[in-house]
């Protein structure tokens, strides 16, 4: 976990380092006049569960978008499993799963027909279909609702299915963009007990939340604003260096601050 | 007299039932959350209210009045906010506020000064020429909660308002619903899946399987919960859980951001529970008896 890199040290990013499974440098997105992403800087270890906190607006999603390879940034560069964002967007998209903010799912179709729909879309044959579609049901316990149609889903049904679909491809790296907003309490636990069984199979996971407790469970958190990270580091040690007894109090602390 | 009164609310989806017979009185000024699990029934239960689904059984009265016989009236007196709420994606900021002001027929004196009080909790002043569909998920949220919040019914009615809407903003967004609760005696039925917004209402009504399991003030509801409840602080909270969790017949454990939370059941002293987790050799920094807050009383419900 020593990897720890801001915007001052980011000279020295290991971009080709394989221990990586993203490597970021003075990455940066404007939109028109507006810098919505503003040089940042990070790397996130292979196997580690790496937390993207912020407030509303301060530029998660545009960054995630740029390191999955659908939107081009301004400047900087980044490298995902390896691969040039600039150059590589397909291969990226191969070893990535991307689960978006409002997930896509198609709620007409049902739970198997989902499934077998992101399978054709990452091209699987019809074999490779059936027995991903075997596994992930039993894996993410969705058999009994392997026939219902997805509108009639609860949402913490629909976001597991939502995962499940970005996991056909066995990716490496795996981006959850507020996978358990307006989930239940015992949905999100749920939830995130299956977040730590892909890292203990050697998953990368990255994930946004704005709920500041599940920020305590990632092993490392950068905090944004205004397009920057402003902090970055183990949730332990961002408690300490603000003296806060919670997450929750470090995020209030950084977002009352008020330099901008 | 109370503004809404549910009396035995019945709803099936074809032979699947949704709710299952709820009774509540929304009181005038209150403030009123429904929690509960997805598919609890608690969106059923406000499109019932505000007359967009039709109850099987039961009635729904408004100022007395039965909301069957007139539909449309109860819609143009209260503030409903869907789940999913759309705006004009090609309109900006301001200019959605001033179509809904102009729509709920604020007058522009009113509209301006809401608009500040808007602009305060939703940090949107800085991005009023900016079309919503430019606009980041959190902040759309924000938006349509502010186009909705700019008249001021009697009733609100705010199916998970605070949807994707940072820790920030949703503590001020409280703010404003408690203010309007108090000063102007709004009455407010809101449903979350924060449990820190639920311990801010005035009364909470526990839903799980189309019925309400409990309603009464948040704090009567944490006193509901009796057993011992200590936190269990450690370096790898997940890992103690998943070594531990099994054996809820000893133990009930739930994962919280700062350590695991330990149930003893009545018959279960202290120095048990540190033997136990002695003999598991499981890494805890200290052991500390706490008072159970609301999300501990959702979760032991729901585990049943
Ligand atoms: N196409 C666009 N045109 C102009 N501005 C944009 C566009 N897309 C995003 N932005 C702006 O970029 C900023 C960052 O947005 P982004 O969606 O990355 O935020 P976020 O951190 O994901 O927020 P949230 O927590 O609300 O999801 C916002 O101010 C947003 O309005
Ligand atoms: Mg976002």
């Amino acid at each position: 976990m020593s990897q720890i890199q801001n915007s001052n040290t980011a000279d020295t990013v290991p971009m080709e380092d394989d221990t990586m499974a993203v490597s970021v440098r003075e990455l940066t997105r404007n939109f028109g006049k507006f810098t919505a992403v503003d040089r940042v800087s990070f790397s996130v270890q292979k196997g580690e569960i790496f937390g993207f906190l912020g407030a509303n607006g301060a530029g998660k999603t545009t960054t995630i978008r740029m390191l999955c390879g659908l939107l081009l940034p301004t400047s900087g560069q980044a490298s995902i499993a390896g691969f040039n964002v600039y150059t590589e967007a397909e291969q990226i998209k191969m070893h990535i799963g991307y689960m978006s903010q409002r997930f896509s799912l198609y709620e007409d179709l049902t739970v198997r027909e989902n499934i077998q729909f992101y399978g054709g879309v990452y091209g699987l044959s019809r074999k490779q279909i059936k027995e991903k579609t075997r596994e992930l049901l039993d894996y993410l316990n969705l058999w009994d609702q392997a026939n219902k149609l997805t509108a009639d889903l609860p949402l913490g049904w629909k976001q597991r299915m939502a995962l499940s679909t970005t996991l056909l491809h066995d990716p490496q790296i795996i981006f959850l963009d507020e996978p358990t907003s307006g989930v239940d309490p015992v949905s999100r636990r749920n939830f995130w007990l299956l977040i730590y069984k892909l890292a203990a199979r050697g998953k990368t996971v990255f994930v946004t939340t704005h709920y500041m407790d599940e920020a305590e469970y990632c092993n490392r958190l950068s905090i944004m604003r205004f397009g920057k990270i402003v902090e970055i580091g183990p949730p332990g040690e961002l408690k300490a260096k603000y003296h806060a007894r919670t997450m929750q109090d470090v995020f209030m602390n950084i977002e009352h601050r008020e330099e901008r | 007299m109370d503004p809404l009164e549910i009396r035995n609310l019945k709803k099936s989806y074809g032979s699947v039932p949704a709710v299952k017979g709820v009774s509540f009185n929304l009181r005038k000024g209150e403030i009123l959350g429904l929690i509960g699990p997805d598919g609890a029934g608690k969106t059923t239960i406000i499109r019932s209210v505000v007359s967009l689904l039709l109850a099987d059984e039961g009635e729904i009265l408004y100022m007395g009045k039965n909301i069957r016989d007139n539909p449309t009236y109860i819609r143009s007196r209260i503030g409903y906010m869907p789940q999913r709420f759309s705006l004009y994606p090609d309109l900006t900021v301001e200019e959605n506020l001033d179509f809904f002001g102009d729509l709920f027929q604020v007058p522009k004196q009113k509209q301006k000064q809401r608009k500040e009080e808007l602009y305060a909790f939703s940090h949107l002043g800085p991005f009023k020429k900016r079309r919503a569909a430019d606009l980041s998920g959190g902040m759309k949220q924000k938006l349509a909660l502010s186009c909705m919040l700019i008249h001021q019914p009697d009733v609100l009615i705010l199916d998970e308002p605070t949807f994707g809407v940072d820790p920030v903003s949703r503590h001020e967004f409280w703010e404003i619903l408690k203010t309007q609760s108090r000063r102007q005696g709004t009455s407010i039925l809101v449903t979350t899946a924060y449990m820190d917004e639920a311990g801010q209402c005035d009364r909470v009504g526990l839903m799980f399987a189309g019925r309400i399991l409990a309603l009464d003030q948040p704090q009567e509801l944490e006193k509901q919960f009796t057993d011992p409840l200590y936190v269990l602080h450690c370096p790898q909270p997940h890992e103690v859980f998943e070594q531990i969790y099994h054996d809820d017949s000893l133990y009930v454990a739930n994962l919280f951001g700062e350590g695991v939370h330990i149930t003893l059941p009545r018959e279960r002293t202290e120095e048990q529970l540190r033997n136990y987790l002695q003999e598991k050799r499981l890494t805890i920094t200290k052991i500390e008896r706490i008072k159970p807050s609301l999300e501990d009383v959702f979760l032991k419900l729901m585990h049943g």
